[in-house]
């Protein structure tokens, strides 16, 4: 009799834990949108604006840029929603701590993280996509007939992308924060296919197969499938697999080591 | 009895089994744990009553924290059995977390949320409702004089109100046990005071209170019992009274000399009044039975064997002279 209780219990646990980060979220909302969004919104104004109306990109760029800024920002979004937080409060804030003394299990507490990092991706993607839309003007081959797919693809990379953030937040000391972005960020964003659709590179086959390492080639790939299908892309069912198998590696090791860190 | 080896070897481990509202430290497993880590708890053994205010007394160092963060299910043990209030730390944790609450050593607000919001989330992780939790805050605030910080934001609160801060937290789902690890590290004596007379209230209110400290005044006055650990190891476990008539007679007098005391402590031990002479590392350690009478003979005898006395301090029987005798080393 007491075991649905408790899980009752448990659920409405976790409901408080993601209601604390939707507020302090919503109260930071303006510097997250700028954080996380401005740098694939410049991006947008120099190669889907700029550029074009110099006449150093074809207009038809922007069909392989927009999908990709999304992927961007998602990246962006979820990875840094979970793993800024998570150096902070190990590392010296320790503000984590009580939440370690809900009486749930503590892969709740790391749970709970994912899915509000899943939430602040989609917020900023939902940002980015009308923005870069009107910033880059009529873009052909762009469609949101199937935005049902436009959904699963930033669903999946969020959940994607803020596991990743958990691993990070939770294994690279807090002094070498500024490592991630310049060592796991930077190069994730250059070869991931944001800037440019997978099957270009069979220019150059030794990178093709190297960047599908690269969560954000799928996550990229993916929004193309959804958002421009006429366009070339990898098959969004090859794209899900891709991130449900990369989701599930990066949930298991990003839940190893917070668990490390969080019992000592 | 005596745990005087500086011995750094094995992994940290503690335990403790209980019944209600308590908790037994087991033996650890036997066998050698691996070279070079810090042992620290050994073997701790130890059995908290409900409703009793339980001291961790020790130096830095000594495993206080390690044993609140393995009973507060924050730190695995490497071996043995702790249970709180009938629940296995390991095993149980989430039912541990349920019945206690946890004052840290230092402030850990959450501090995105004013002090109501961290009163109120707190609340929510233990599933209560926010309207009931907002009452209870403003009661507990209230009662804790931090009624007008309700608004506040942690930068705006002194470091003593948000230790108070921490308290309250821990009091909002209304734990059995409340573990408090150092709580008056670092507050300014007035502060200090007040919080002694919280942690009073609420032990007379029927909290079971554990906590540590390394004051030998704080836990001789609010201790109901107190447990004196270092180096992870139970050295002494009674009440603060018994604790004291168990300190050796008469007053501990050291002498700092400029060399080697040994010479010094043979000729110490001839003196009439004085036992249990320790002299080592240009230390002369000795218990007088007239006080500070046997100190111009104390200081001949250190000069005879050709030292000079630099610094002398006298210590009257007490937790600290206790102390002092089972480690052989000062508390502070």
């Amino acid at each position: 009799m007491s075991a649905p209780r408790a899980e009752v219990r448990a659920s409405s646990i976790f409901i408080a834990l993601l209601r604390r980060d939707m507020r302090v979220a919503r109260r930071e909302l303006p510097f997250f949108l700028l954080r996380t969004t401005l740098q694939p919104l410049m991006f947008v104004i120099v190669f889907g604006y700029l550029l074009p109306r110099m006449g150093f990109m074809g207009r038809g760029y922007t069909t392989a840029l927009l999908p990709g800024v999304l992927a961007i920002s998602l990246t962006f979004s979820s990875i840094q929603s979970v793993a800024l937080p998570m150096v902070q409060d190990f590392g010296w804030t320790k503000e984590i701590e009580d939440r370690l003394l809900a009486p749930i299990p503590i892969s709740l507490v790391a749970a709970e993280k994912i899915v509000a990092g899943v939430l602040q991706g989609i917020v900023s993607a939902l940002f980015v996509l009308p923005v870069a839309r009107l910033i880059m003007g009529p873009i052909p081959n762009l469609t949101f007939a199937h935005f049902g797919d436009v959904l699963l693809i930033t669903i999946l990379g969020a959940a994607a992308f803020s596991s990743l953030g958990l691993f990070l937040g939770t294994a690279i000391q807090p002094q070498q924060i500024g490592l991630m972005f310049g060592v796991i960020l930077a190069p994730m964003i250059f070869f991931g296919c944001a800037y440019y659709p997978w099957q270009g590179l069979s220019m150059v086959p030794v990178m093709k197969y190297a960047v599908l390492i690269n969560p954000l080639v799928y996550v990229a790939e993916g929004m193309r499938a959804a958002l421009t299908p006429a366009s070339p892309h990898m098959p969004l069912a090859v794209v899900v697999a891709a991130l449900v198998v990369i989701t599930a590696i990066f949930w298991m090791l990003g839940m190893r080591s917070f668990m490390k860190r969080a019992v000592g | 009895m005596r745990a005087l080896r500086k011995v750094y070897k094995g992994t940290g481990k503690a335990k403790r089994g209980g019944s209600t509202h308590s908790a037994r430290w087991a033996p650890p497993g036997a066998g050698s744990p691996p070279v070079n880590d810090v042992v620290a708890l050994d073997s701790l053994d130890l059995d908290i009553r409900a409703g009793e205010f339980f001291g961790l007394l020790g130096p830095n160092g000594a495993g206080k924290t390690t044993a609140i963060g393995i009973l507060t299910t924050r730190i695995l043990p490497t071996s043995g059995k702790a249970t709180v209030a009938g629940a296995d730390v390991v095993e149980d944790s989430a039912r541990v977390r349920q019945t206690i609450g946890v004052v840290p050593q230092r402030p850990n607000a959450d501090l995105s949320l004013n002090v109501l919001e961290n009163l109120q989330f707190h609340a929510a992780y233990f599933g209560i409702s926010f309207d009931v939790a907002t009452k209870r805050a403003y009661e507990l605030l209230e009662r804790l004089g931090l009624a007008d910080k309700a608004g506040s934001k942690m930068s705006e609160m002194s470091g003593g109100q948000q230790q108070r801060l921490m308290i309250v937290r821990a009091l909002m789902h209304e734990p059995d046990i409340i573990f408090l690890d150092e709580p008056t590290v670092g507050l300014d004596p007035q502060a200090r005071l007040d919080l002694w007379e919280i942690l009073r209230d609420l032990h007379k209110r029927g909290r079971t209170i554990v906590m540590t400290t390394h004051y030998m005044d704080e836990a001789d006055r609010l201790c109901d019992r107190l447990a004196i650990v270092d180096r992870g190891k139970l050295l002494a476990l009674d009440t603060p009274r018994t604790l004291k008539s168990k300190a050796p007679g008469g007053t501990l007098i050291e002498l700092v000399l400029d060399g080697d005391s040994a010479p010094a402590g043979v000729i110490a031990e001839t003196i009439a009044g004085i036992s249990r002479v320790e002299a080592a590392n240009g230390l002369l350690r000795v218990h007088s039975s007239r006080g500070g009478q046997t100190l111009p003979a104390l200081i001949e005898a250190a000069e005879s064997s050709g030292r000079t006395v630099t610094d002398i301090h006298l210590l009257q029987p007490s937790l600290e002279t206790l102390f002092v005798s089972l480690t052989g080393r000062k508390l502070g």
